[in-house]
């Protein structure tokens, strides 16, 4: 009951999101504001972890940065500022946090996952 | 000054101008004026409202007396706002959540959660003693005062005691949201209580 009457008040906030799953390398687009400009950044990246529930529904996208750094970034799935998701590759993983390749050393290769045959 | 009567729903948190905001869900009202108090008879001017119908039978004689001169449905929960001029209410009449607006800010009454008869530390923060290194002195409040000059404890002193169970009201809370068709509001912030506690919610009594 009091779950159902959270929900009823979230209700303008939810977003329908371009569906991904974890091990996707996708592109984020996201309204930034600097003063009275408003522009859109990209971050593109693998899907490392997708948590939490209601409004606090997160999803952790990393991408190896300039020098070989590895970026994470964290977006709540509902954020207003997320303009856009673009699913560049999908990607085929057997967990559902793929935190193992943060220790990976050199390239990340995951395999694509097959498209449905219709 | 109005008001209105309602339940703590629980907490959670929604996005406002783009920012998240923390907030605390109350489903208030609708409720019923039951009474109004006049300058004439009470010797003050107010509304009583109820909350939420309850069973006939569960209602004592009297009450159903007091109901019965409003002509309304006994109600579980009655308490009075204070209000200038009560002739503008009629008996009976609905008051719901249509009384507030968003972004307008509120003053949140509830009865805090009851923590029992606590310690020091966890009542007053107080920052009690090390737990090793041969200490022993760990949860205690340490000195209540002097010696045979005052030879006594100064009354209001910081001691052990019940903690929480108490009235608690937060003062100037913003209205994120309002749902009517579900008597919804969303607060910002937390309020006192746990989750389907009974809060009372009014206009601020400071304004800034």
């Amino acid at each position: 009951m009091s779950d159902a009457l959270i929900r009823a008040i979230e209700q303008p906030d939810y977003k329908s999101v371009t569906p991904f799953r974890i091990g996707d390398t996708i592109r984020v687009h996201q309204k930034i504001k600097e003063g009275n400009k408003e522009r859109i950044q990209k971050f593109e990246g693998i899907v490392i972890q997708r948590r939490g529930g209601g409004m606090g529904k997160t999803f952790t996208v990393r991408k190896i940065g300039a020098n070989g750094i590895g970026v994470e970034k964290i977006f709540p799935i509902n954020s207003p500022s997320l303009e856009k998701i673009e699913v560049v590759k999908t990607g085929k993983v057997r967990r559902a946090k793929i935190f193992y390749i943060r220790d990976i050393v050199g390239v990340v290769k995951i395999k694509e996952r097959r498209k449905k045959r219709k | 000054m109005s008001g209105i009567i309602g339940r703590k729903v629980g907490m959670t948190q929604i996005f406002k101008d783009g920012v998240m905001v923390p907030v605390t869900v109350v489903r208030a009202g609708p409720c019923v004026v039951c009474q109004k108090k006049t300058e004439e008879i009470d010797g003050y001017t107010a509304i009583q409202l109820g909350f939420e119908k309850q069973k006939e039978h569960r209602v004592t004689k009297p009450m159903k007396g007091h109901f019965k001169k409003a002509d309304v449905a006994p109600m579980k929960l009655l308490r009075e706002f204070r209000c200038e001029n009560p002739d503008q209410y009629e008996l009976g009449q609905e008051i719901t959540i249509d009384i507030f607006k968003e972004g307008t800010k509120i003053d949140v009454v509830g009865t805090s959660k009851g923590k029992g008869y606590s310690g020091v530390m966890k009542r007053w923060n107080f920052s009690g003693g090390e737990k090793t290194h041969g200490s022993k002195f760990h949860r205690g409040l340490g000195s209540t005062g002097q010696h045979s000059y005052p030879a006594r404890v100064f009354p209001g002193k910081k001691m052990p005691g019940q903690y929480g169970n108490e009235r608690v009201t937060i003062q100037n809370l913003e209205i994120v949201r309002i749902d009517k068709e579900n008597n919804l509001l969303a607060v910002k912030g937390a309020i006192p209580g746990a989750k389907n506690s009974v809060v009372y919610l009014s206009n601020t009594v400071k304004s800034y």
